[in-house]
Order: structure tokens, then C-alpha cells, then sequence
């Protein structure tokens, strides 16, 4: 099996008006035995910056360590939060460092900008950034995740809506990957608040 | 074919292991306690390469005594675990232990916790775990009769239908199983399961 389906996983950001959401599976296996339900795959960075990782499992934790120990390092030395630009780009060269034995997980960075605009990206297993205006996705569910995105999807919707599409989405795609899924877990982000919804779909 | 599980009960945290220490086709030994005292409070079952298996588990618990010895407290049971993924993740792309824990502790504002290591260091929080082949039975047992806040008695039932299930089902499946409790008196050695040890030979059967 390969190693970036070793524990299965599945993710999406989306864009909302002045919002954004991300949302993860929450399954943690071990090829095809499930060992926990509410394994932890998005982790918030400061309030307005969230990281999703998919990927190999151990990857996933030993990212969000160094991730949360270079960010506190800047808050020290900046006496500010990171921009999600800043932070994109910081992601980026931590996995190109490891050019030729990767981490092996593949980030989604979801952000919203001083003045309130989203900001959303993913990058490759070595570091290639890609942005994007409407959704990023990532995970073994990636293709289901792609389709199903790109037909819900609809530009500058406010947060109740954005929720609905992004969830609707997400359980839609892993009914179709027999390694993700197990639930849900989702976070609206708007300016001053963020609501976070956790999802119960086909508990298989 | 080795067997490590753990659940949560009512204040307390129980880990259970084999203790068959086999090479190759050969039953070594069969009284091999694989669940190590971390410290008063934290016992970490340990099954995988017999060599990673002691050496790791000695030295994640002369660290535990280091800090304790450093600081003048025990680490918290989360931050033994994640010190200890961290080891084996900073190991994992230089020298791997091939080792799967599950480690599980009382502390006193949190009250028990259980712990699933894997050897490739994936950290995850459970109330019911377990490790080995034993473990493709043991999860479907826990599925069906695992309810939160056990007592001892009805833990020990438990962990019995576990054992007795892998003797049934599982194939060169261990006979000797030690069970250890972790509460708000300290970790301890709680029962043993399994054929009894012969008594010792009176003469040597050479003269």
C-alpha cells in the first residue's frame, strides 16, 4: 500500500464572503483497520490560520509541532501573528528542506488577511504551492473531493451556507474511500468568530 | 505472535500483555513482563523487536526519572507520551525502533488516560486500544461489550473474553498474559492469566 494512504484521510478549505472553512475526516487507520474516530488533522495556528494535513499520520504531528514551534518563535521575536501568505510560504520551505526524504503529508493552508479577505492554498508533499480562489482539497478522497467541490461550489457565500456546502461535500466524497471518513469535523472562520461543527455521517 | 490491549475504566487504566518472549519458532521464555513502571504513576506496554523493546522502554523510563529528578515533578501522562513519540519520531528516519506501546497513566487533575504509540510514532488518546495481531480480534470484542466506566471486576471479565478469544481464533497465539492497573494508588502488577509454571525439577536429570 502506499505510504500516503497508510492512515487515509480527507480534507477541504473553501472561500465564503469575507469567511473561510475547512473541514477534515476523522478517521486514524492502519491500512484497513480503524483505530480511532476523532483523530485531529486540522490545527488552528493563530485565530485567523488554520492548517489542515493529510497524509501519513506520525508526518501529520511531527508537521504541526515544527509548524506551531516556528510560529511561536516569530510571535516572539514580531509581537505579531504570521500573515497566511507569510505562513504559506514558511510551510513550503520547511517541506522543500526535506527535498529527498519528504515528509509525507500534503498541507491545506486557510487564512483571512488583515483587511478580512480569505486566503487559502495547498501545497505538494516537497513544497509546491499552489493557490487558489475557490477550493483547495487534499487526501486519499482527493478525486472524489475535487468533483464534489467543483459542482457544489458557488462563489461569496456567507457562513451558514458555506458550512452546508463545504459538509455536504466532504461526506459525499468519503462515502466513496473506504479509508477516510468516520465523521466530520468543520471550522467557519469569519472576522470575529469561529463556529466549529463536528459531522456524523456513515460511521464506516 | 505477540498481544498488547488496554482500556479505560472508572478511575483507572488497564494495560494487558503476552508474556512469551519467542525467537523464531522457539518459546524462550514465558514469564517476560513487557509492561514497563514508567514512574508511581504510568505504565507503558511495549511489544515489537525484543532488543528495541527493552532498550526503548528502559530509557523512556530513566528520562521519566530524569525530569522527575530535574524538575521535582512527574511529567503529566500526555507529556510522557508525546516525549516518547517524539523520540521514536526523531529515530524513524535514522534508525527505527520497531516498537508498538500503548502507555497509560492517572494523573490527578485528569484522572486516567490511555495511549496508542505506533511504531512509526502516530500519538492517539483512546479509551480502548490495542496492539499486535491480537488486536484485529480484541478491537471487534471492545466494539461489542467495552462500556465507559468499568469496574475492576467487570474490566477483568473483559480482558478475559480478550484472552480467551485469541486461544480460540488466533493461531500460535500466546498462553500467558499479565495484567497491569494504574489508579489513584499507582501502577501494579493487578493479575496473571495463563498456564501456571511447572514446579522446579528436584535433581538434575544428568546424574
Amino acid at each position: 500500500m502506499s505510504i500516503t494512504s497508510y492512515n487515509g484521510s480527507a480534507l477541504i478549505a473553501m472561500v465564503g464572503k469575507n469567511c473561510f472553512a475547512i473541514a477534515s475526516d476523522r478517521r486514524l487507520g492502519v491500512n484497513f483497520q480503524t483505530i480511532a474516530c476523532d483523530f485531529q488533522r486540522i490545527f488552528k495556528i493563530h485565530d485567523k490560520l488554520y492548517i489542515g494535513l493529510s497524509g501519513l499520520a506520525t508526518d501529520v504531528q511531527t508537521m504541526h509541532q515544527r509548524l506551531q514551534f516556528r510560529h511561536k518563535l516569530y510571535q516572539l521575536r514580531e509581537e505579531r501573528n504570521m500573515r497566511p501568505e507569510t505562513f504559506a510560504s514558511l510551510v513550503s520551505a520547511i517541506l522543500y528542506e526535506k527535498r529527498f526524504g519528504p515528509y509525507f503529508c500534503e498541507p491545506i493552508i486557510a487564512g483571512l488577511n488583515d483587511d478580512g479577505t480569505p486566503f487559502i492554498c495547498t501545497t505538494d508533499l516537497i513544497g509546491a504551492k499552489q493557490l487558489a480562489k475557490d477550493f483547495v482539497v487534499s487526501g486519499t478522497a482527493s478525486e472524489s473531493l475535487y468533483g464534489a467541490c467543483e459542482s457544489m461550489y458557488k462563489p461569496d457565500l456567507g457562513p451558514d451556507e458555506l458550512f452546508e456546502v463545504i459538509s455536504q461535500a466532504l461526506l459525499a466524497s468519503v462515502d466513496r474511500d473506504c479509508i477516510s471518513g468516520w465523521g466530520g469535523i468543520v471550522h467557519v472562520v469569519t472576522p470575529d468568530q469561529v463556529i466549529t461543527k463536528t459531522l456524523k455521517g456513515r460511521m464506516d | 505472535m505477540e498481544c498488547l490491549f488496554g482500556f479505560v475504566g472508572d478511575g483507572f487504566a488497564l494495560v494487558v500483555a503476552d508474556t512469551c518472549a519467542n525467537q523464531s519458532i522457539v518459546v524462550q521464555k514465558t514469564t517476560e513482563d513487557k509492561i514497563t513502571c514508567l514512574d508511581s504513576h504510568k505504565l507503558l506496554g511495549c511489544i515489537g523487536e525484543s532488543g528495541d523493546r527493552v532498550q526503548f522502554s528502559n530509557f523512556i523510563q530513566k528520562n521519566m526519572n530524569l525530569y522527575h529528578f530535574r524538575n521535582g515533578i512527574p511529567l503529566s501522562t500526555s507529556a510522557a507520551a508525546s516525549f516518547t513519540r517524539c523520540e521514536l519520531a526523531t529515530a524513524l528516519r535514522k534508525a527505527p525502533y520497531q516498537v508498538n506501546m500503548m502507555m497509560a497513566g492517572y494523573d490527578k487533575r485528569t484522572g486516567p488516560c490511555l495511549f496508542y504509540l505506533d511504531y512509526i510514532a502516530t500519538l492517539q488518546k483512546l479509551n480502548k486500544g490495542a496492539q499486535g495481531f491480537g488486536a484485529y480480534f480484541i478491537l471487534s470484542l471492545f466494539d461489542k461489550y467495552y462500556q465507559k466506566n468499568m469496574n475492576v471486576e467487570e474490566a477483568l471479565q473483559l480482558v478475559d473474553k480478550c484472552i480467551w478469544e485469541i486461544g480460540t481464533r488466533m493461531v500460535a497465539s500466546p498462553a500467558n498474559y499479565v495484567i497491569k492497573i494504574v489508579d489513584r494508588n499507582g501502577a501494579r502488577l493487578l493479575a496473571r492469566r495463563g498456564r501456571p509454571e511447572p514446579a522446579e525439577e528436584q535433581e538434575d536429570l544428568m546424574q
